[in-house]
């Protein structure tokens, strides 16, 4: 027999965890990162314990819109994320070096294991995970190995993504994993299309890797007032 | 330190192990460690015997014992078996293989045709080859 120890451990590494959001969308290019990572500074701001786990292991990108340079996990009984801006931020982009990670499905699953199982996260309001696109190893592996897991979705106003993530919300539904909502990520206009969606922001590319500023774009501020309305009892 | 939460997870995985299979106490499991991830055994044995301290006791008085298994690769491409003594790697670069082995596909390339698409074969990582206890 061989048994894999990694995952008996990742319950007790999510104890303290009150909630684990997965920011998802079904297709690339559509803000996950973004809304992943201001999502994270915003709970911050608001006086929440947040972490931020970036899971796109091919496209990861999270540090950058945090502006995260010269930090490292501490090696302390596992490992310790560092904070960025408030935020325990954990990513693959520490081991890197800048370099691409490719990985097949069975690799992936490996990685997420190997960082749910060593990284102590703490005592949490919430975590944060920026998944990758579609429904794959990461959210196949995310759903079966955090029981925890709560889906915050994201789209653009096109009948493209509007398809996919209609078969994408049945399924998360059959796997019995809580939908906490759509939010729309309006990439092309500057007025919002109904109350879950945020304008087109033409500051916000000015403002990735500072944080204080993304919290002052209009992208950030219409995001928290969705995750008000959704989530966020303050 | 890293070892720390590995070492947890292999009490934890031991103890789940237990439960299952009804063993009133654990008297040795058998670890593997896989050349790839370069695990401290020192540190290792030092953290299982921390821990153990303030485990549940049906793993109280269990023995350790750690075999070695090396790393083999076969490169997707050309199907080339390599070992880990037949690729480069820098001590950084070690260092994060060590944090998470499938960082091996970004530093280490098939010796022959250079590609980072291969598998790992065997000697990824930590994992448990048997446990035996007392039913």
């Amino acid at each position: 027999m061989t048994i894999d120890p990694r995952t008996s451990v990742i319950k007790k590494r999510f104890s303290n965890i009150k909630r684990v959001i997965a920011v998802t969308g079904w297709k690339g290019g559509i803000g996950k990162s973004v809304t992943a990572s201001v999502l994270s500074l915003i709970l911050s701001k608001k006086g929440k314990t947040c972490g931020l786990l970036d899971l796109d292991f091919t496209g990861a990108s999270d540090h950058i819109i945090l502006g995260a340079k010269d930090v490292f996990p501490e090696e302390k009984n596992g490992i310790v994320p560092p904070e960025i801006n408030g935020i325990k931020f954990m990513s693959i982009s520490f081991f890197s070096d800048g370099k691409a990670v490719p990985l097949r499905g069975n690799n992936i699953t490996d990685a997420i294991i190997e960082m749910l199982a060593i990284t102590r996260w703490g005592k949490l309001d919430y975590l944060i995970i920026d998944m990758p696109p579609g429904i794959n190893d990461t959210a196949l592996d995310v759903v079966r190995l955090i029981d925890k897991t709560e889906i915050l979705a994201l789209t653009i106003p096109s009948i493209i993504a509007k398809d996919v993530l209609d078969r994408s919300l049945e399924l998360y539904k059959r796997l019995k994993v809580p939908i906490i909502g759509v939010i729309i990520n309006n990439l092309l206009h500057s007025k919002g299309i109904g109350a879950k969606s945020i304008p087109y922001d033409d500051k916000l590319e000015a403002s990735l890797g500072r944080p204080d500023k993304l919290l002052k774009t209009k992208f950030s501020r219409s995001l928290e007032k969705i995750i008000s309305e959704l989530f966020l009892s303050v | 330190m890293h070892e720390w939460a590995l070492a947890d997870s292999v009490i934890a995985s031991a103890i789940d192990y237990s439960k299952k299979e009804k063993l009133k106490k654990i008297s040795q499991v058998n670890i593997v460690f896989g050349e790839l991830q370069n695990i401290d055994k020192e540190i290792f044995m030092f953290a299982i015997d921390e821990l153990i301290k303030t485990a549940n006791k049906v793993i109280s008085s269990s023995k350790f014992k750690i075999s070695d298994e090396p790393a083999k690769f076969k490169c997707k491409v050309c199907e080339t078996d390599f070992t880990l003594n037949q690729v480069k790697k820098s001590e950084d670069e070690a260092e994060y293989i060590h944090f998470i082995p499938e960082m091996a596909h970004t530093y280490l390339k098939c010796p022959k045709c250079k590609s980072p698409d291969f598998d790992l074969i065997a000697g990824r990582g930590v994992s448990i080859k048997s446990i035996k206890g007392v039913k």
